[in-house]
């Protein structure tokens, strides 16, 4: 018997451990998908087109191929198996043939033994274009007569519509408000930009090294191109440098493993920044028509909305975001009678997908300013009218699914109002002031704002997606020490799963020494790294593949001990809790190796006439109260503060946590104020950083957050999806303070300091309620 | 051309540079110092940046030929072997570090801020690293960073390699003590 006391390791469950990538960070060592090298290694570039719509007549790529130093120069001609991919359906070219439906669509990539020599190569393709009118509006593209642009789609332009009916749709009440409120198209703005490197392999396959948010969709969509089956297709996850859900669809990947397989020789390609804003999928923008109906106590008795969400020239995620935007549509809140009808469709505009919030966040920016909209007509507190009609749980969606674990809205509202407001601003310190060091105001004019907002997200992947992940857990003694490692596909991005893998082997097994083995495609899919889903889904798949080794384990200790142990902190204990063996010492040279495919409870699909169906596994809420100063003559807003509150079920890394919280908000913050790519007939303006503009330290400001803990008892240890929530409320809490400040209408974000200082007689009378004037 | 440049204390020489290739290109690709991160080309998100003869510059906006005989020290060069520089340390306890690829600059800017005021207000932080963009973190786990760095004294390492003359540059000077605690938090 094993006379070793027993004791807990560190950075368990609950445990703010430190990312074991970390130190690598820091030290600039951490080998990001733009770092990669490879002896002998060529440089990809892509040639893309410059007008919105066009007719291609001819692709001559000859005069590219007599550049010294250009090894290939390949067009859709080139692409040896479907010249087709895309996350929903397949309609998207990997190189264009006839049409390009977009600024930007790629219509050949070349490779050379310098980037520049690569860049030159594409100024001497020469493409013709017969340019066609764009088509960029949404709403026109869905009436009857317009062009259109996928005449496979049987819906015409429209790609995907859903209805959600519930209760009396015509319901009539007291107190009725409306309102039309529009979202521009946000950018995700990872810095580490697109990029990779794809080997050729001798068995004539390729090895794509590669930032993605899902391994094995690129590689199933890469192979698909290819013409080659999956596994001559290999994928590596490399140094991720943010992706909030910019990376879920294909960018180069298949580019560069075509100049790959072409040249025989390494291809890494990686855009610049302006590149970056043509090579992936932007957040929908949106028009939201709502109308609340309310008695007038304040209760809401009916609510019907129609958005329509502009997916750009291909359908990525759109059906998705659709689907999400509709059924979480009406907020929060209980409503008996729904009317809800949301359109995503085709335009010649920047393709349209995936962004942290994924159609939740432009529903909550028209919903909660429908909210504020209708206190002030009731005359009621904003957050108590938002109280009075908060979902709690058993509460039923408009999708009549019943939400069955905690929904703690008021709770969250509660807490974000009760916190203290922050002091008024130091008017000798411009960094305080709008403006900040531009030295623009000097305090006149400035007037303080306080507002409110709360979201919904659902987390992983709904509507009966069969949404699994899988981990290989294995078990071995090396140097007389247990030694556990953990193997998924599960795409670390930043936000820190490799973290919550080890946390979660190390809960599981006792063990202290975790290693989580680079992500690839030599194990089963993990799903993608979106949607709030990575802790939950692989989360529980690496518990339940170390539950089996932990099984497996106790079994063959209860062999060789010859009685009934079970696993205790890493020690094999006896029922009456003494200590019978080490693991070391009933392994020996053994190893125990488990591999587990785990899913969440099933979704269903919508009934497509009525919306109604369980189309999702768990709810997340958040609620922010956001205090401005606004210079009301110059239109400048300074975010003082935002205070958060958010359910996370189980916080598995509290640090991890705080920093999912504070950099949601962040981007919610961007899309309140600053953030927008400008489209002019179907056009990107304002392709870098230079003139797209994301919130610097100077921006953001100061955070309170109350993180809950209310366990969801369907999931691993209870937790509750946290990346996405925060993005979603703090932009509608922004937006109503400055309202409040300023009076204005503001249904449109971003809002623009023009929207604030020249909105002239559309304006309100600047109500009393919440500001206090700066000096 | 060639380009003859120290970096990180070892000189380094490099021939067939393109006169067109930035600082940045030589450190990433030439030098295999990619610590450094490309992220925005136009000097706006500070994740390329490194110290010039001491001074921290956006290593885009750099020609390689402008480093000719000069001295750069990169986020390779802050720890001290196996041991983490204090700002290192700190941005590892402190979560300020997500996807990380902001990090590389924002350590050299930090490093940079604490020799020249030891003990900086949040406002002070702010400013000075309002030239760094992070896209993850919401910038508070940061703040928090560069608060923990200077309570250990961060900026008072490795004095002896900076470069004596910072006359010329806004906010340069010899390293100041604002001396108030209040400033911590």
């Amino acid at each position: 018997m094993s006379t070793a006391t027993r004791e807990t390791v560190a950075g368990r469950v609950g445990d703010s451990a430190v990312r074991p990538d970390a130190a690598l960070k820091v030290r600039g060592e951490f080998a990001y998908s733009s770092d990669l090298f490879a002896d002998d290694m060529l440089w990809g570039a892509t040639l893309r087109s410059p007008h919105p719509h066009a007719r291609i007549r001819s692709i001559d790529v000859t005069a590219a191929l007599t550049l010294p130093g250009v090894y290939a120069a390949l067009t859709h001609a080139d692409v040896p198996g479907e010249n087709r991919y895309g996350l929903d359906h397949r309609d998207q070219p990997v190189l264009a043939e006839d049409v390009v439906r977009y600024q930007g669509e790629p219509v050949a990539v070349v490779a050379a033994d310098h980037p520049e020599t690569a860049r030159r190569a594409l100024d001497r393709i020469a493409v013709d274009y017969q340019v066609l009118d764009p088509v960029v509006d949404a709403e026109l593209a869905m009436a009857e007569g317009a062009p259109v642009l996928h005449p496979e789609c049987p819906g015409g332009n429209v790609l995907r519509h859903v209805r959600i009916r519930r209760g009396d749709p015509e319901a009539t009440a007291e107190v009725v408000v409306t309102g039309e409120y529009r979202v521009g198209m946000q950018d995700q703005a990872f810095l580490g930009p697109e990029s990779g490197l794809a080997v050729p392999a001798e068995d004539g396959g390729v090895d794509l090294h590669v930032a993605t948010q899902w391994l094995h969709v690129d590689q199933s969509q890469v192979a698909h191109a290819l013409g080659l089956p999956p596994e001559k297709v290999r994928l590596t996850l490399a140094g991720v440098g943010g992706a909030f859900g910019a990376r879920e669809d294909l960018s180069m990947q298949v580019h560069a493993c075509l100049l790959a397989l072409r040249t025989r020789r390494p291809v890494k390609m990686v855009y610049g920044r302006e590149e970056s804003f043509f090579g992936h999928v932007h957040r929908h923008p949106a028009l939201l028509r709502y109308e609340h109906g309310a008695d007038r106590h304040g209760r809401l008795v009916s609510v019907r909305a129609e958005i329509v969400l502009d997916g750009g020239a291909y359908a990525s995620s759109t059906p998705a975001v659709v689907a999400n935007a509709a059924t979480l549509g009406i907020g929060p809140y209980q409503v008996p009678n729904v009317r809800m009808d949301c359109w995503g469709v085709y335009t010649n505009n920047p393709p349209c997908g995936a962004m942290r919030g994924f159609g939740a966040v432009q529903a909550c920016f028209a919903y909660e300013s429908q909210m504020d909209k209708l206190a002030e007509r009731l005359g009621m507190d904003p957050v108590e009218l938002r109280i009075r009609n908060a979902m709690r749980e058993g509460s039923t969606m408009p999708t009549g699914q019943v939400v069955d674990s905690a929904a703690p809205v008021a709770e969250l509202l509660r807490r974000v109002r009760d916190k203290p407001l922050p002091p008024p601003a130091d008017p000798t310190d411009p960094r305080d002031l709008p403006g900040g060091v531009a030295n623009t105001t000097r305090g006149d004019g400035v007037v303080r704002g306080v507002g409110y907002g709360v979201g919904i997200k659902n987390v992983a992947f709904s509507e009966g997606f069969d949404d699994y992940s899988t981990a290989r857990v294995r078990l071995e003694v090396l140097g007389g020490e247990p030694v556990v490692s953990v193997h998924t596909a599960a795409v670390e991005v930043g936000q820190g799963l490799v973290t919550v893998q080890q946390q979660i082997a190390r809960t599981e097994l006792g063990i202290a020494r975790v290693t989580v083995l680079p992500a690839d495609t030599g194990v089963g899919s993990a799903g993608s790294s979106s949607a709030s889903r990575q802790s939950y889904v692989t989360g529980g798949a690496v518990k339940a593949a170390c539950e089996r080794v932990r099984d497996t384990l106790c079994a063959l200790a209860a062999t060789r001990l010859g009685r009934e142990v079970g696993l205790v902190d890493g020690k094999l204990v006896t029922a009456d809790g003494a200590v019978a063996a080490s693991i070391a010492d009933v392994l020996g040279d053994e190893v125990i190796e488990r591999t587990v495919e785990w899913r969440h409870r099933p979704t269903f699909p919508l009934d497509p006439l009525t919306g109604q169906g369980n189309a999702h596994t768990q709810y997340a809420f958040a609620a922010h109260r956001a205090v401005v100063d606004v210079d009301v003559e110059l239109g400048l807003v300074k975010v003082v503060e935002l205070a958060c509150a958010q359910d996370v079920g189980r916080a598995i890394n509290p640090q991890a946590v705080l920093g999912q919280i504070h950099g949601g908000s962040a981007q919610g913050l961007g899309l309140a104020v600053m953030e927008e790519i400008q489209v002019v007939d179907g056009t990107v303006r304002n392709p870098s950083f230079t003139d797209y503009l994301i919130p610097t330290i100077v921006d953001m400001p100061p955070m309170v957050v109350d993180v809950l803990e209310l366990a969801d008892p369907h999931a691993p240890y209870g937790l509750r999806g946290v990346g996405e929530p925060p993005t979603i409320s703090s932009t509608p809490a922004i937006v109503a303070a400055i309202r409040a400040a300023t009076g204005r209408a503001l249904t449109r974000v971003p809002v623009r300091p023009d929207d604030i200082a020249l909105a002239g007689s559309a304006s309100r009378p600047v109500p009393s309620r919440p500001e206090v004037p700066c000096d | 051309m060639r380009v003859n440049v120290e970096v990180n204390g070892e000189q380094r020489t490099e021939d067939n540079v393109w006169e067109g290739e930035s600082l940045l290109s030589l450190l990433r690709d030439r030098l295999g110092l990619p610590g450094a991160k490309n992220a925005c080309e136009q000097g706006e998100c500070g994740s390329c940046t490194v110290y010039l003869d001491g001074v921290p510059v956006c290593a885009c906006l750099v020609a390689a030929g402008q480093a000719e005989g000069r001295s750069v020290r990169t986020v390779e060069g802050l720890a001290d072997g196996d041991a983490l520089h204090p700002v290192q340390q700190a941005f590892v306890e402190a979560g300020a570090v997500q996807c990380g690829f902001c990090t590389p600059g924002l350590l050299v800017a930090t490093h940079d801020l604490l020799s020249r005021v030891s003990h900086p207000s949040d406002g002070e932080i702010r400013e000075a690293l309002a030239g760094n963009l992070c896209r993850c973190t919401g910038y508070e786990h940061i703040l928090d960073a560069v608060r923990l760095a200077a309570t250990r004294g961060g900026g008072r390492r490795d004095q002896e390699w900076r470069s004596p003359d910072r006359a010329g540059r806004p906010g340069a000077g010899a390293p100041r003590d604002t001396g108030d605690p209040e400033c911590e938090r």
